[in-house]
């Protein structure tokens, strides 16, 4: 509660150390602020930094400590007699007490050492949140003192404010590093836990996948076979139907919206296109199962064909239509990159424009193309909801897009659905599978922005 | 650009003979005729009421300020303003007496016959060679491969770049300097044997060597076709061109034979604008 006042009070202390900072700077001056080092602006933020940022910091550290603090000393002040417990029942106990002194149910009836202990709990409590306000405010008003008194008129404020800001900038942008770093060590570590028991070659290699292992002896169809081929085969086939489906469609798309489109039809076009971007895949997943699979299997059937229900043309052509915006927006843009110049060149000629387009603008085009292609195909190996809704779950290796298949991303969906022990083979696999599937649109976006980015310094 | 420089100019062009004599006019055949052409960009008038003759193998160079539709009159020539949506055409402008803006006349036969060389070399993205072949094989002008590399090679020796891209044909046109670009370019234009050839401001972005051999190209090219060329250049005007049309804010002030137009201009506006006082 008092850190909720304490965050209040230290804004509005930040907030005043603005304007008392920057009315110093005048004032220090006589209002002949040409002679300050910085704009009075810049000294307010001085001012205010310093007000808010050593505070707010404080809270930080503080709460990120407290309660591993306040746990020991509460623990290590209980009766001897608990000193023989082990650390999991010790953990049982700080519950309990914790439930206590908040008021939530208690496993048992208390007893008075642990009602004791709860209370010098909350007593604690009591008392670091006090000493946190006050340490926060003697911080705030500090700072703002400290920083208050620093103005004059060469003190350079307007650098050390962009020095923090600077500052400011690099943390946040490491944040996304270290999340990726982060990322990519736990799968690193968890697909070397599966591969201590699996197999590297096994698992790449293997032509089986059923991720059942037995728990008791005589279970039967609980083999544990993990060979992921059949997984790969499901997602290129898929990949390659929704592939089949975009590349056309969205190209196509681009060439009529960059050169044929007049301008007010484009206007149109292109934003409803992008709103196919923003389609949740789980309504493509809908689409799919629901109305894409129905009719594909009717019309299988009226042809004599044998459609399963859950079929990899259904998801192929659903997760196609989902990547056509990818594919066409990223096309047009390089289609437009391509410079008037040469349009007019070949106009000059006396090409017509499906010539000019076929023989100039592609080809000058299409290594952006290609990259616009493999960042699609990226996106169709790394898609799950539609797959898991409309593709089905066998692990098939088959070239027929009428049967069901499974990809990558739908095994490690249903493996880690559901309660879940995790370190058997089996939840381990999914992150072997997703090493995988990182490591191969990692490298698939790495070569379509290096073509991406090489065809647009051609041009520039 | 400064009086002085105006006046060595004149003196230039009163040194050399006259290109063209009143008698020698007689002689040459009418090639292009622009009656009363009007230009609009949406509601705004880009040329107003232009006429003017184009004679057979004579250069006609179109000067005057900045915006004031050069570029434009230039495009109306070979319909190239059509891929503009908002432009509009008005008046009539005839090829061998027949209008170019006729419906019943095919746009991509008008192109092959009045050809173009734009203001920056734009060479496509492809091989020397193919830059060279890709007029030739849209308009099926030849049957065997033989053939088409016998075009190559007379364009490329028309336009004075043979002997400097013969060992290379095959390495992409992008990778030449910017005045063999612009040679290649031209080599392209004549590629599709066109009987007029356009060309907006082909030296602007080149240096003076070779601007120098380009300005020769064009007094050869000149035996075989009909050139217009619009140039900022006063003196380049004076050099390839014998006939003149000063444009001035979409009128066309005054047009005639370039020493003429250079000595003893008659509108003011074009006697203001060559000897410097404004442009
Ligand atoms: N595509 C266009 N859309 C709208 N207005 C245009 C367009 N092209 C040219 N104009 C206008 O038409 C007028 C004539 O332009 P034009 O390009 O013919 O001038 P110019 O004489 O060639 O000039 P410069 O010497 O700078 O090349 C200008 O006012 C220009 O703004
Ligand atoms: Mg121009």
């Amino acid at each position: 509660m008092s850190v909720d006042y304490l965050i209040l009070t230290v804004l509005v202390l930040t907030a005043a150390g603005f304007y008392l900072g920057r009315s110093r700077s005048i004032a220090v001056t006589g209002g002949r602020t040409r002679d300050l080092h910085s704009v009075p602006g810049y000294y307010g933020v001085y001012v205010a930094i310093w007000a808010g940022i050593p505070a707010l910091l404080l809270v930080l550290v503080w709460l990120s400590a407290e309660t591993s603090v306040i746990k020991n000393m509460v623990l290590s002040a209980l009766p001897a007699s608990y000193e023989a417990l082990t650390p999991s029942e010790l953990e049982l106990v700080w519950v309990d007490i914790r439930n206590l002194a908040t008021g939530n149910i208690v496993s048992a009836q208390p007893s008075p050492t642990v009602v004791a202990a709860s209370e010098h709990y909350l007593s604690l409590r009591a008392l670091s949140d006090w000493a946190l306000f006050l340490l926060g405010l003697v911080l705030a008003i500090g700072g703002l003192l400290y920083a208050r008194a620093r103005v004059t008129p060469t003190f350079r404020a307007r650098n050390r404010v962009e020095k923090v800001l600077n500052v400011f900038l690099i943390i946040c942008s490491t944040i996304a590093i270290f999340t990726t770093i982060g990322i990519v060590l736990s799968l690193l570590f968890e697909s070397f836990r599966f591969f201590t028991r699996v197999p590297v070659t096994d698992f790449l290699f293997g032509l089986h996948w059923s991720p059942q292992t037995a728990i008791r002896e005589d279970q039967v169809g609980s083999t544990g076979a993990f060979g992921a081929i059949p997984l790969f085969a499901g997602t290129l086939l898929i990949s390659f139907i929704a592939l089949a489906v975009a590349v056309p469609i969205g190209l196509m798309s681009a060439i009529y919206l960059s050169d044929y489109a007049p301008k007010r039809v484009r206007g149109t076009i292109k934003p409803i296109l992008e709103i196919l971007a923003g389609i949740p895949t789980v309504v493509y997943g809908f689409f799919a199962i629901l109305t894409v699979a129905p009719v594909l299997r009717d019309l299988g059937a009226s042809l004599g064909l044998d459609v399963s229900a859950n079929s990899a043309l259904a998801a192929g052509v659903v997760m196609g239509i989902m990547i056509v915006p990818f594919v066409s927006s990223l096309s047009d843009d390089v289609i437009n990159a391509v410079p008037q110049s040469l349009r007019d060149g070949s106009y000059g000629l006396g090409a017509t424009k499906s010539e000019t387009i076929r023989t100039v603008i592609l080809p000058a085009a299409l290594p952006g193309i290609v990259g616009a292609v493999l960042l699609a195909a990226s996106r169709a190996i790394g898609e799950t909801m539609i797959v898991v809704m409309a593709a089905g779950l066998a692990a098939n290796i088959t070239a027929n897009p009428f049967e069901a298949v499974t990809t990558v991303t739908v095994q490690i969906a249903t493996l880690l659905v559901g309660d879940q022990e995790f370190d058997s083979a089996k939840t381990l696999s999914a992150f072997a599978l997703g090493l995988v599937l990182f490591v191969v649109t990692l490298f698939l976006n790495v070569i379509a922005l290096r073509i991406v980015r090489k065809y647009r310094e051609k041009y520039d | 650009m400064t009086a002085n420089v105006a006046e060595d100019m004149m003196t230039e062009t009163d040194a050399t003979d006259t290109p063209t004599s009143p008698a020698e006019q007689e002689t040459l055949a009418k090639k292009m005729v622009a009656r009363d052409v009007d230009v609009f960009y949406g509601a705004k008038q880009a040329l107003k009421k232009i006429t003017i003759d184009i004679f057979e193998n004579e250069v006609l160079s179109l000067i005057g300020p900045s915006g004031c539709g050069k570029s434009t009159f230039l495009r109306c020539l070979n319909r190239m303003n059509d891929t503009i949506d908002i432009c509009r055409v008005n008046g009539d402008i005839t090829l061998d007496e027949q209008n170019i803006y006729d419906p019943a006349l095919d746009v991509v036969q008008l192109r092959a016959r009045v050809g173009m060389v734009f203001q920056k070399p734009n060479p496509f993205p492809k091989s020397i060679h193919d830059n060279i072949a890709y007029g030739p094989k849209i308009h099926g002008m030849t049957r065997h491969k033989d053939e088409l590399d016998q075009i190559v090679q007379t364009s490329l020796e028309k336009a004075g770049l043979w002997n400097e891209v013969k060992d290379r044909l095959a390495e992409p046109g992008t990778g030449l300097s910017g005045g063999q670009q612009q040679r290649l370019c031209i080599a392209r234009a004549i590629a599709v044997s066109p009987e007029v050839i356009l060309m907006d401001e082909p030296c602007s972005a080149l240096d003076p060597i070779a601007t120098a051999i380009i300005e020769e190209l064009i007094d050869e090219l000149r035996q075989n076709y009909t050139i217009v060329i619009v140039t900022h250049n006063m003196q380049q005007a004076a050099r390839v061109s014998q006939k003149t049309a000063f444009f001035h804010l979409g009128d066309m002030a005054e047009h005639g034979p370039t020493d003429e137009i250079f000595t003893n201009p008659r509108d003011n506006r074009t006697q203001g604008y060559i000897t410097g006082r404004y442009g």
